[in-house]
């Protein structure tokens, strides 16, 4: 069965990620935790692709993309 | 780079992480302003992004468009002297509130007098953030900073009325946590012919939010979201504004743009010189 979100991934960028915790806070899934003042990609299966860890980092540390891409960090 | 697609496309990425402190709602508010230009689809060469002194103003350095990093509060008269010289840019201002209100007050009601299409955009922290969280005429009534450690005494601008009042044809306020409204008010910016005035509430954890025990970035966060509320349900509802934020857009009403009405001068002159 395949469905919209088959192609997405979440990416992030450690180095940029200051460990706010906005992103944590926002997440509806709990996707992600802080581990060491960084924001973890903890559990990428739960990810819903909803856009708000994204949308609220003022970093641009975390993004989704359309796939194809693997995660370089 | 390892960042996203929009990321790589307007911004200078070797300048990035930016300086801001963690949370800080600076950076969510830039990215508003990015995809609001995205989805305009404007060419990078047609934009312009100026702005003053502050820790809002570090933005058009990691901005990829045509910059300029002025002096303190002036920022609207270098925009102004850019629209002037080429009317066809797409001038964006981006300023703090004690860059907007405090040094640059005159500044801004005259820009907003004469109605030249400038797009102001104010990130409004309600603090002095970047030389160690000093009182900005936005600072609330009672609220804490380094140089009011029994409470600030002043009463606070409200700078969209502020604008308003002296005559700017677009004004609207959006907050970090209402990032698509922001976005949408950006566009609505940029699109008005005149001179636009949105303020986006920031959130500064750092110094604002420490001295006024408001949690960490999450819960200001969270505190917008729950003591914000839109222009067009207190005007259905005039009880659910009681106490509360308003955002939304609140005023657009075209009149003469200054740079149009000049070239009606410059025309008329040569017309002059020409019999």
């Amino acid at each position: 069965m395949s469905n919209k979100n088959d192609n997405k991934v979440l990416l992030q960028n450690k180095d940029w990620c200051k460990g706010c915790g906005v992103c944590v806070g926002f997440c509806p899934t709990k996707t992600l935790i802080i581990e060491n003042d960084k924001c973890i990609i903890a559990y990428p299966e739960k990810c819903i692709f909803c856009g708000q860890c994204e949308l609220r980092c003022p970093d641009n540390a975390i993004w989704i993309t359309a796939g194809g891409k693997e995660n370089e960090q | 780079m390892n960042c996203s697609d929009i990321t790589k496309k307007y911004y200078r990425v070797q300048k990035l992480t930016h300086i801001w402190c963690p949370g800080c709602g600076h950076g969510t508010l830039m990215n508003t302003v990015i995809r609001a230009i995205d989805k305009l689809g404007l060419n990078k060469d047609d934009v312009v992004v100026v702005s003053g002194i502050g820790c809002s103003s570090r933005a058009p350095g990691y901005m990829d468009f045509n910059t300029l990093h002025t002096t303190h509060g002036r920022a609207l008269a270098f925009a102004t002297g850019i629209k002037m010289a080429n009317p066809k840019l797409h001038v964006i201002v981006i300023m703090g509130d004690g860059d907007s209100s405090a040094i640059g007050g005159n500044h801004l009601i005259h820009a907003a007098r004469r109605n030249i299409d400038i797009t102001t955009i104010v990130f409004n922290n309600n603090i002095y953030g970047m030389t160690g969280g000093q009182y900005s005429p936005t600072t609330p009534t009672a609220d804490f900073a380094t140089t009011a450690p029994f409470g600030n005494i002043d009463v606070p601008f409200d700078l969209c009325k502020l604008a308003q009042g002296a005559g700017a044809t677009f004004v609207g306020r959006a907050t970090a946590y209402h990032a698509p409204l922001m976005q949408k008010l950006i566009e609505k910016g940029l699109q008005n012919k005149g001179f636009s005035f949105i303020e986006g509430l920031s959130l500064c954890p750092t110094y604002y939010g420490r001295k006024n025990k408001k949690g960490n970035a999450f819960n200001m966060h969270s505190y917008f979201k729950d003591n914000c509320v839109d222009l067009k349900v207190v005007q259905k509802n005039p009880e659910k504004g009681e106490n509360k934020i308003l955002i939304g857009e609140f005023f657009n009403g075209p009149k003469p743009e200054y740079t149009e009405s000049y070239q009606v001068i410059v025309d008329k002159f040569k017309e002059l010189r020409r019999d």
